[in-house]
């Protein structure tokens, strides 16, 4: 695709809409933050397409002056597929939440992330349903009370990124709605990536469950309760990154360590890699209060074929291999006979 | 009496002028294949032919189980042959199920060939039989060629060294030779499909070619009950020109991707495997050189959806399913309704509810069709009436979705899906092309632009600088298509959506009466697949002096404007369906006429003999 000629600005991603989210809603930061990361990405504003599907999260497209969808609950999925399938250059992104992208969408979600669909899927995370006035969601905590829940939620949460990971997704990563500093290189990642780009966005709901992720979020906290994924560095955290996450080679698993305490030093800390499935899967699954939760890239498999890009290579495959297509050679294959 | 008893004997040869040959056999017995290489011989004969092939939801079912009897069903002859016949003259039964399952549709004097090394104590009681009807003079109203197959098979295969089960399996191509013989068929056709079909096994292609002329051979010298002999079915007048043979899910595919090319149009076609349906998608992905794009979705939700995305994105989406299938797409059709993108949805019935019978054929999805779906979204619904039809009707169906931005229910049927019938192939370029718009100007352009005169909402496709708009399920403002919530604008795109598809009727042809005449005592009204049986029916009637007509219905919704005029031009009209009654009230509520139903719902088409009846029985009271 061609560079744009002329150089746009956030404001000419804006559409005219009057954007309804409830005040203080996090999907307003979301919002700024594409529509300035946009005149930033190697694509024209007419080859790209935003598709959704229903619930606070889905009316996205509407606020971007590009191409839109908002289609029907849990599909989006889907429905990109077919836009890219049809036309594979142009730059599909979907939205979507945790309701639509992991309850009644679940299943298209693990078809698209195995199918490797070139799409960027943002899952803006804020455990519970908004538009449905606040029941619990699949990834809601343990306990979380409700109003179909009134006593606390009994289920068990699933967690986002280990769907992903689960489901064969090459690229996946977690970020904040708020911080535009860290959202905005992780989309431009997933963007550049060739394939299912998956990004978790922790997301605030200010009305139904409001400061779900404070902990992480809260300057004063947050040393302690993130861990910033950057590969090649060590994986450390904490007041002057003192504390990090060695691997213990009985449990398999990783544990905390305080750098400079019982001999430990930064060597002794796992350096985060990722293109290390093994790893991904054991930092998607840490979370409050035992470990801090990570942010950032935790993995990504540039190499993976794409699913539309192969779809796309076999036509052509094939209509080399058999030269024209003729319909009326078509109808006539096979045994004819002639009446005369 | 059979027609082969009834022969008349022109140059020493039995001549009858059609016959119905059936055969039956376990699931794994190769039933279809012999059927289809017995149709391809009778084809190229110059018979004209209608097939029916009958088989079971069990692809494997235990050896010898009445449950997994599969059948195919030939009818050919020398005059209009437009169903799969109504009797069988010649019943080939590979064992006592097979035989005691369909010997009740073989005529008095009808041609039984029998395995009886098949009719084992253990395959006679698992059939229900409690003496072998071989011996014990209960078939004695027909004439019984029992013939030991499997012995004559093993030793006609031996010198290939073929394991005993391979060996066996020959046993479908020995009597497809004898039958060949008894009909003075061609080998040929089926010796060159048998080598291309095991290029990698040739011994296995030698071995069942061998049996195929072992048992030409053997019914040639064996000593057959008197007057069993050749039989000759003289050629049917048939228009000049070129023929092939075409199943219905074969030329629906053809048709939409004809479609595709007259509307200059990318397809993309995703789909869930279902059966009667599937066929469709495993034709339409072997012809990618077409600019075709096939995708099997995780679900049927997710192959609708992606054939909608692929409409939003400038191609023709397309998906296909049976009744199940369908009920789970109706939330996506309702939102391509509201966004207006063309989309096709074929619907391949079978019968139902639920899973019901997956193999056999109904009608009982119109009711789901027109009203199966959230909210006022009204659709076009069109169907196909025969093999050959379903290429033409898949073509109006590209143009109606793509000229009126709107899906298009196609209704074809487990029966048409799977039987063939000779086509005289068309030339595409005898067809009009209508080839699709797309927006390209943003100087004044919203997304509510529309036609005036079709209504047709305006299709800009992704990658088209200064088009950028949103769509989406939420109700659109009626000028700048923008969300709105305003009830007066949700009134006025209602009425809208319903002006548009009721509209569609000044853009398709009138009704014609396709036998009799425009006026009279009685029409037979049709629509689908009971074409045939509803033709033959109205033509013995009307060769006796009836005053019968035949109108088959193809476009469903809109209805043609001039259809409730002509029904009135008659005294009575009889509606046969294969369910419940369902076009019946759509004519009565519309053209308050007191049409009288005929109805079959047992996964079999009508015979001819049911659509008579109720003709005379209505004409002579």
């Amino acid at each position: 695709m061609n560079a744009p000629v002329q150089k746009l600005t956030a404001k000419d991603y804006a559409s005219d809409q009057e954007v309804r989210w409830c005040p203080g809603c996090g999907d307003y930061a979301i919002l700024k933050t594409i529509q300035k990361l946009m005149p930033e990405l190697d694509v024209q504003k007419e080859n790209q397409v935003f598709v959704s599907g229903i619930g606070c999260s889905s009316r996205f497209p509407y606020y971007m002056n590009t191409y839109g969808f908002h289609t029907i609950h849990g599909r989006a999925p889907s429905f990109a597929t077919g836009v890219k399938l049809s036309n594979p250059e142009l730059d599909v992104w979907v939205v979507t939440g945790d309701g639509d992208g992991l309850s009644i969408g679940g299943n298209h979600m693990i078809h698209v992330l195995r199918r490797n669909v070139d799409l960027q899927i943002l899952l803006f995370n804020n455990e519970i349903y908004g538009l449905t006035k606040g029941q619990y969601s699949p990834t809601s905590k343990v306990g979380t009370k409700s109003p179909s829940t009134p006593d606390g939620s009994v289920d068990m949460p699933l967690r986002p990124c280990v769907f992903a990971l689960g489901a064969g997704a090459k690229f996946v990563a977690r970020t904040i709605d708020t911080e535009a500093k860290h959202l905005t290189p992780v989309l431009g990642r997933a963007h550049d990536h060739k394939g299912a780009s998956f990004v978790e966005i922790y997301q605030n709901c200010p009305v139904y469950n409001d400061g779900i992720f404070d902990q992480i979020k809260d300057k004063k906290n947050a040393a302690d309760t993130r861990l910033v994924l950057e590969h090649g560095k060590p994986l450390t955290f904490g007041v002057e990154d003192r504390k990090g996450l060695r691997m213990n080679a009985k449990t398999l698993l990783l544990e905390i360590v305080t750098i400079g305490e019982d001999g430990v030093t930064i060597d002794d800390v796992v350096v985060h890699d990722e293109t290390n499935k093994v790893l991904a899967q054991m930092l998607a699954g840490l979370k409050l209060p035992e470990f801090p939760e990570p942010i950032g890239v935790l993995y990504c498999e540039s190499t993976a074929p794409s699913y539309t890009d192969d779809v796309y290579q076999q036509r052509i495959v094939v209509r080399e291999t058999r030269g024209p297509a003729d319909i009326n050679d078509l109808l006539r294959s096979g045994h004819t006979w002639t009446v005369s | 009496m059979s027609a082969v008893e009834e022969v008349s004997h022109q140059d020493g040869a039995n001549q009858v002028s059609d016959v119905v040959v059936r055969f039956a056999g376990d699931s794994g017995d190769g039933m279809q294949l012999t059927g289809s290489n017995f149709t391809e011989a009778t084809a190229i004969y110059g018979n004209d032919l209608a097939t029916f092939p009958d088989f079971p939801a069990e692809i494997r079912a235990p050896a010898g189980a009445t449950f997994g009897v599969s059948a195919f069903q030939i009818y050919f002859g020398s005059e209009d042959v437009s169903t799969a016949g109504d009797d069988v003259d010649v019943l080939v039964a590979m064992n006592p199920a097979a035989l005691i399952t369909n010997l009740k549709d073989v005529l008095v004097g009808g041609l039984l060939i029998i395995d009886s090394d098949a009719f084992t104590d253990k395959n006679l009681a698992r059939a229900g039989y409690s003496s072998n009807p071989i011996e014990d003079g209960s078939l004695d109203a027909y004439r019984v060629i029992p013939i030991a197959v499997t012995k004559q098979v093993l030793e006609s295969v031996k010198p290939f060294g073929l394991s005993h089960k391979f060996a066996v399996r020959c046993k479908n191509m020995w009597t497809l030779g004898m039958v060949m013989w008894l009909f003075d068929r061609d080998r040929s056709i089926t010796t060159d499909s048998l080598k291309q079909k095991f290029a990698n096994k040739p011994e296995i292609a030698d071995a069942n070619i061998a049996a195929l002329n072992a048992g030409h051979a053997y019914a040639e010298t064996a000593e057959l009950p008197t007057g069993v002999e050749v039989y000759r079915v003289p050629r049917a007048e048939a228009a000049p020109g070129l023929y092939r043979n075409i199943t219905g899910s074969e030329s629906l595919a053809y048709g939409l991707i004809a479609g595709g090319q007259l509307a200059d149009l990318p397809i993309t076609f995703a789909s869930y495997p279902i059966t009667p349906a599937s066929s469709l998608l495993h034709t339409l992905s072997g012809q990618k050189q077409f600019n075709v794009v096939t995708f099997q979705a995780e679900d049927e939700i997710a192959a609708v959806c992606a054939a909608i995305g692929a409409s939003f994105s400038g191609s023709l989406g397309i998906t296909s399913s049976s009744g199940p299938g369908i009920s789970l797409k109706a939330e996506a059709i309702s939102l391509a309704s509201a966004t207006e993108l063309p989309l096709i949805v074929v619907n391949t019935q079978r019968g139902g509810p639920s899973t019901g019978l997956p193999t056999k054929t109904e009608q009982s999805d119109l009711n789901q069709s027109l009203f199966g779906r959230h909210g006022d979204s009204m659709l076009p619904v069109i169907s196909c009436s025969t093999s050959v039809d379903c290429f033409d009707v898949a073509i109006e169906a590209v143009r109606i979705a793509t000229q009126f931005m709107t899906p298009v229910i196609l209704l074809s049927d487990g029966y048409m899906a799977n039987a063939s019938e000779p086509w005289l192939l068309p030339d595409i370029n005898d067809y009009e092309p209508f080839p699709a718009k797309f927006e390209t100007n943003p100087e004044g352009f919203t997304p509510a632009n529309r036609d005036p005169e079709t209504l047709a909402r305006v299709w800009a496709k992704p990658g088209t600088p200064g088009l950028e708009h949103r769509i989406g399920g939420i109700e659109k403002d009626f000028d700048s298509g923008d969300i709105s919530y305003d009830a007066d604008n949700h009134q006025r795109m209602t009425d809208l959506r319903k002006d548009k598809i009721e509209g569609i009727a000044n853009y398709i042809p009138e009704q014609e009466v396709s036998q009799g005449s425009p006026k009279g005592k009685l029409a037979v009204v049709g629509w689908g697949s009971t074409y045939g049986s509803i033709h033959q029916a109205v033509k013995r009637c009307r060769h006796e002096g009836l005053d019968v007509s035949h109108i088959h219905v193809r476009y469903m919704n809109p209805l043609p404007r001039n259809l409730g005029e002509l029904l009135a031009g008659y005294d009575q009209v009889l509606m046969p369906e294969m369910n419940t009654g369902q076009f019946i009230n759509i004519i009565r509520a519309k053209y308050l006429i007191d049409a009288k139903p005929l109805n079959k719902v047992s996964g079999q088409p009508f015979k001819i003999r049911e659509v008579e009846t109720a003709i005379r029985s209505l004409l002579e009271s």
